[in-house]
């Protein structure tokens, strides 16, 4: 089979460490080996799309360039942005011949892109790919009952047409779950916006959002959130560690934030070492409470 | 000058004849131009002589050390021997290389879109761009590999859209590296050891007396490798 080829962008090679490792551990238990992308580059993020210019879109262009030097037709990222960034840059690239040339005549050190490479989310490739059952049969020990509330935010479901599901009531996240053994806890905040860069300048601003999104699942009963995105990720953790700080949440409701990936890991009984310490002790916990044979 | 076909060359615009296979530091000499700065180790090393040329009917900037580059006909040039870029203070031994020191202390690497103008300005053909983005993504090791033939020209600051410090903040990798990951040079040790108490204290003196001819002749008569043991 066919390697995967795999852009893990500047993020899990750094603060989201443990989301790459986790990855590339349950990518190759599930017979899909990923290959990394040589000589990728940092995506351009989101912010990248923000002005109308083409010489934000070099990085992503780049990146498609150099999978086409390897013959490889898609790029997978498991960061949510990455994947946003790069599909919403291919998807322009791709047909909009004008921009392509203008482009490719200012990489002139590079082969010209010809057009063609797909992006697809990891979460894709699990949903159509590999399939639920076939997740399923790699799991070794289920997440009986472990409450998890699927958070999709913003950039692996919107703009529509870009995202990989239903904008409005996306189901890839939780199918997932469930077929780790999860039960899955929705909220109304599963598409909100975590607060994203804002936490740069405005940190009141994501802290408040990133709290009504870990406080609706509180109430509703989630002991993780599942995320996909390393901002998320990181906003979500600040938040609770901040709300934790003052008071303001208490350790035994607060949900240990995971990217589904660490999740993947747990189920399929992977090296712990994979786990976070919270994640493996939520996990553990719901194991003990759950009663035998369920 | 010999019966060859003179080259003729611009130098900020003006037209040279001069003699052909020098180097742009020969010529510009030949021309009548005398270095007091742009020029320090003249073999390729100090990166003090960048140099920037167009050949003619080129749409693109050429990017040499004038030292080691040969004059060629039509080439339009100017030396960019200093790029004004300003370089981060820091202690060495007291940062924390788990985070991200790179991005603390330059963190215009961040407006970095990939275009790799830097990269097509280094005269020493190192993959900068690439540099940048592993620093982005902290990894030292590999700033540390691709940036290991860094002169320090700084040609690559002066064309970076993005105003990023490419050579000063690779130098922060290399010597974070070098504190993090290399053993610590025992001999280096104790000479310095030796050196804070005393040792040379006298011969030292003694150089600081003598007058520039002394100096020179001193200079001439220096051992540059000790005769190993026993050799002839
Ligand atoms: S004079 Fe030192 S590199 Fe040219």
């Amino acid at each position: 089979m066919n390697a995967i080829t795999y852009f893990p962008g500047c993020s899990l090679k750094d603060s989201a460490a443990s989301f790459e490792r986790s990855t590339v551990a349950v990518m190759e238990r599930l017979g899909h080996p990923l290959e990394e992308l040589p000589r990728w580059t940092c995506c351009g993020t989101v912010a990248a799309l923000a002005t109308d210019d083409l010489m934000h879109l070099v990085a992503a262009v780049r990146n498609f360039e150099r999978a086409q030097k390897i013959e490889a037709e898609e790029i997978v990222a498991p960061c949510a942005m990455c994947f946003n960034t790069l599909r919403q840059v291919a998807m322009r690239v791709n047909v909009d011949v004008e921009a392509r040339d203008k482009i490719n005549a200012f990489m002139n050190e590079e082969e010209d892109y010809e057009g063609g490479v797909a992006v697809r989310h990891l979460l894709e490739i699990l949903r159509d790919r590999v399939g639920w059952d076939a997740i399923e049969e790699k799991v070794t020990e289920p997440l009986f009952d472990l409450p998890v509330s699927a958070y999709y935010g913003c950039t692996l479901v919107r703009p529509s047409g870009v995202g990989i599901d239903d904008p409005a009531a996306p189901a890839v996240l939780g199918d997932l779950l469930e077929a780790l053994g999860a039960t899955v806890v929705k909220t109304p905040f599963d598409t909100e916006c975590c607060g994203s860069y804002q936490v740069v300048d405005r940190r009141d601003l994501a802290v408040d959002r990133s709290l009504r999104i870990l406080r609706a699942a509180i109430t509703r009963g989630a002991a993780v959130i599942a995320t996909s995105c390393p901002l998320c990720q990181y906003n979500l953790e600040e938040a609770r560690r901040g709300a934790l700080a003052e008071g303001m949440l208490v350790e035994a409701t607060a949900p240990v934030v995971a990217y589904f990936t660490e999740l993947m890991a747990a189920a399929m009984g992977l090296d712990e070492e994979l786990l976070p310490a919270d994640l493996r002790a939520a996990v553990v916990r719901s194991r003990e409470t759950t009663p035998e044979g369920v | 000058m010999t019966d060859e076909k003179p080259t003729q060359i611009f130098i900020m615009g003006k037209a040279y004849d001069v003699p052909p296979g020098v180097t742009i530091m020969d010529a510009m000499e030949y021309a009548g131009y005398r270095f007091v700065r742009g020029a320090g180790c003249r073999s390729g090393f100090c990166g003090a002589c960048g140099t920037v040329y167009r050949k003619e009917g080129d749409y693109r900037f050429e990017f040499a050390l004038a030292c080691q580059e040969m004059v060629q006909d039509g080439m339009h040039l100017t030396q960019l021997p200093f790029t004004p870029a300003p370089r981060a203070a820091y202690e060495l031994p007291s940062l924390d290389s788990s985070e991200n020191v790179l991005l603390q202390y330059y963190p215009e690497i961040a407006r970095c879109v990939s275009c790799n103008t830097c990269t097509k300005a280094c005269p020493q053909d190192l993959e900068v761009m690439e540099y940048v983005q592993a620093a982005l993504r902290g990894d030292l090791a590999e700033v540390a590999a691709l940036s290991f033939d860094c002169i320090q020209c700084g040609l690559c600051a002066m064309r970076c859209p993005a105003d990023i410090k490419h050579y000063h903040m690779a130098q922060l990798a290399r010597r974070l590296l070098s504190v993090s990951a290399s053993p610590v040079p025992e001999h280096l040790t104790e000479r310095l050891k030796a050196m804070a108490s005393g040792a040379c204290g006298e011969e030292l003196d003694e150089l600081v007396g003598l007058d520039v001819d002394a100096l020179k002749e001193r200079y001439s008569a220096r051992e540059i490798e000790p005769a190993a043991e026993g050799a002839a």
